[in-house]
């Protein structure tokens, strides 16, 4: 017996079902009942009830990509502030292998860095490193902080969503899965940006989010909605309109996809390709800018 | 006979005094919640779970909340001098207590919640207002927790025993109990007893503020879904 529906709100002590069906992330089984410990949206895939979240801390996890800022510097590692309830540490290692460098002239207090969370130890504490593509650390450009779990919503699927800002602000945007976002452009560009990403994260649990911010971003850089995009959008309705259900399988894809990112170590999340493939992108666009800020931005310690 | 009795400001014996919960009411906070009960206004706000700066409070294998409830100077009648004294400290470490069993802080080992609780203007049961109003606060913050917690009080005036005590009753009354409880389990969190009282008394004033406390639950629950439905 189901007392919710997928994708209902939930409130913590709800009883959300009876013992024959799964209690997974967000919930706890008590007197053969599964219950809900979170505010957050139910989602029901074979007989698995979870809860995601609308809010919660981001507690590191091995494999994670994360921007963080630079808190100290100690004898042979960096305190990183991942925007966490615990704090990372890059060890010298990581950045210069046997190479001994005074380490305050590679990054200083106050540095945003693109980083990686190797591994994480039973108190939690997170070891963090810079190998990978794109790591390395920002110049220029603003943080906006949104909450970790919305972080899939911002990408959307298979990228949507970020493309989609990306491509209309022309602004770099980075994104970690500890829900720090990069982003870098034309000043105007940077602020729309950020209160666009500040929409999102509010209404995330809404229904036909990529469309509304579309016509939004339209709305906000071309004065109005230009004729042909329009008519894109009017069919794309006329087109979606008949699958309207199907927007829950997509939140579902959605959830999967960042899901599986997380859980599974191996698997690298959507993150790292939706940054390049936004490099590739660049590339074509304007090569030349390109290779100027690439040197700009990025420190990479793996030549 | 006795759902015949008026009170003082014209409620019956088992009638709570109007309430408004509001959630999420700070921008900076990591949750928050407004609440009123007649004539009380209780702000709260929650933060973390957090890096603590205090080692020694540290738990190795789960997180650990602190409380503080403050009451402003001019939330009563005569000016309260600022400061913690002996009555809210007692107060801050009760709501803690009330407030601990419900939480599931096992994912969050060495870290810390602070809870914040601010009377903004007193009359009356504040204790149990900021037990409520807290909770609202926690979930708003995305701490994972079994139940949200919810106080309410019952207590004995003019040799009746009535739900949800005003401030003149609470001091012209003879007895007080204010209890916190898990709506879903009917586990109680907090109890006290301030009066006398016999056994049946006490039984009937528990069952009294049970009740009572199974309707603000349906309060806090409405104002939790307000939230975010209205978008």
């Amino acid at each position: 017996m189901i007392y919710v529906e997928n994708k209902d709100l939930v409130i913590p002590g709800q009883i959300l079902a009876d013992d024959e069906y799964y209690s997974g992330r967000g919930t706890f089984k008590d007197n053969g009942k599964v219950c809900s410990s979170l505010m957050g949206l139910v989602s029901l895939r074979n007989k698995k009830i979870r809860v995601i979240p609308l809010k919660s801390k981001y507690v590191p996890k091995k494999g994670d990509v994360v921007i963080g800022k630079i808190n100290d510097v100690r004898f042979s590692m960096w305190d990183v502030n991942i925007n966490s309830p615990y704090s990372g540490i890059l060890p010298a290692f990581e950045v210069f292998g046997r190479e001994k460098k005074e380490l305050n002239k590679v990054f200083d207090v106050g540095d945003v860095l693109f980083l990686r969370v190797v591994d994480v130890d039973e108190i939690k504490k997170a070891k963090l490193g810079l190998k990978g593509r794109g790591m390395g650390k920002f110049k220029g450009g603003i943080i906006v902080d949104i909450a970790p779990t919305k972080v899939p919503r911002l990408i959307g699927k298979k990228g949507s969503m970020i493309n989609m800002i990306k491509d209309k602000t022309n602004c770099k945007i980075v994104v970690g899965q500890n829900g720090l976002v990069w982003v870098k452009g034309d000043e105007d560009m940077e602020q729309l940006t950020k209160n666009i990403i500040h929409l999102i994260e509010a209404e995330a649990h809404t229904s036909g989010l990529t469309n509304k911010i579309k016509n939004k971003l339209y709305l906000a850089i071309d004065g109005e909605l230009p004729p042909e995009e329009n008519q894109e959008a009017e069919e794309e309705f006329v087109l979606e309109k008949p699958k309207l259900q199907n927007f829950k399988e997509e939140l579902e894809q959605e959830e999967k996809e960042a899901e599986e990112s997380k859980e599974e170590k191996e698997d690298k999340p959507n993150i790292a390709e939706v940054i390049e493939e936004l490099k590739r992108k660049n590339k074509k666009d304007n090569p030349l800018s390109y290779g100027e800020s690439s040197k700009n931005s990025f420190i990479l310690n793996n030549k | 006979m006795m759902s015949e009795m008026i009170r003082e400001d014209g409620r019956k014996f088992d009638e709570l005094r109007p309430i408004k919960i509001e959630a999420g009411v700070l921008e900076r906070a990591d949750g928050s919640a407004y609440l009123e009960v007649g004539g009380n206004k209780i702000l709260v706000a929650v933060y973390g779970p957090r890096e603590s700066y205090i080692r020694r409070l540290l738990e190795p294998n789960t997180g650990v909340i602190r409380c503080r409830y403050n009451m402003a100077p001019f939330s009563v009648d005569d000016r309260k001098r600022p400061g913690p004294d002996r009555r809210s400290s007692e107060i801050s470490k009760i709501t803690a207590d009330a407030l601990r069993p419900a939480l599931m802080l096992e994912n969050y080992p060495r870290s810390m919640i602070d809870i914040y609780i601010e009377v903004i203007e007193a009359e009356g049961g504040t204790r149990c207002a900021g037990i409520t109003a807290a909770s609202v606060a926690l979930v708003d913050a995305g701490v994972p927790m079994k139940d949200i917690v919810v106080g309410c009080a019952a207590g004995k005036v003019n040799d009746e025993i009535v739900l949800d005590l005003s401030e003149v009753e609470d001091k012209e009354g003879q007895a007080d109990v204010p209890i916190a409880m898990m709506p879903r389990t009917g586990e109680i969190t907090l109890l006290q007893s301030d009066g006398d009282l016999t056994e049946e008394e006490f039984a009937k004033a528990i069952d009294l503020a049970m009740e009572g406390c199974r309707q603000v639950s349906e309060l806090q629950k409405e104002a939790l879904m307000k939230k975010y439905s209205t978008e």
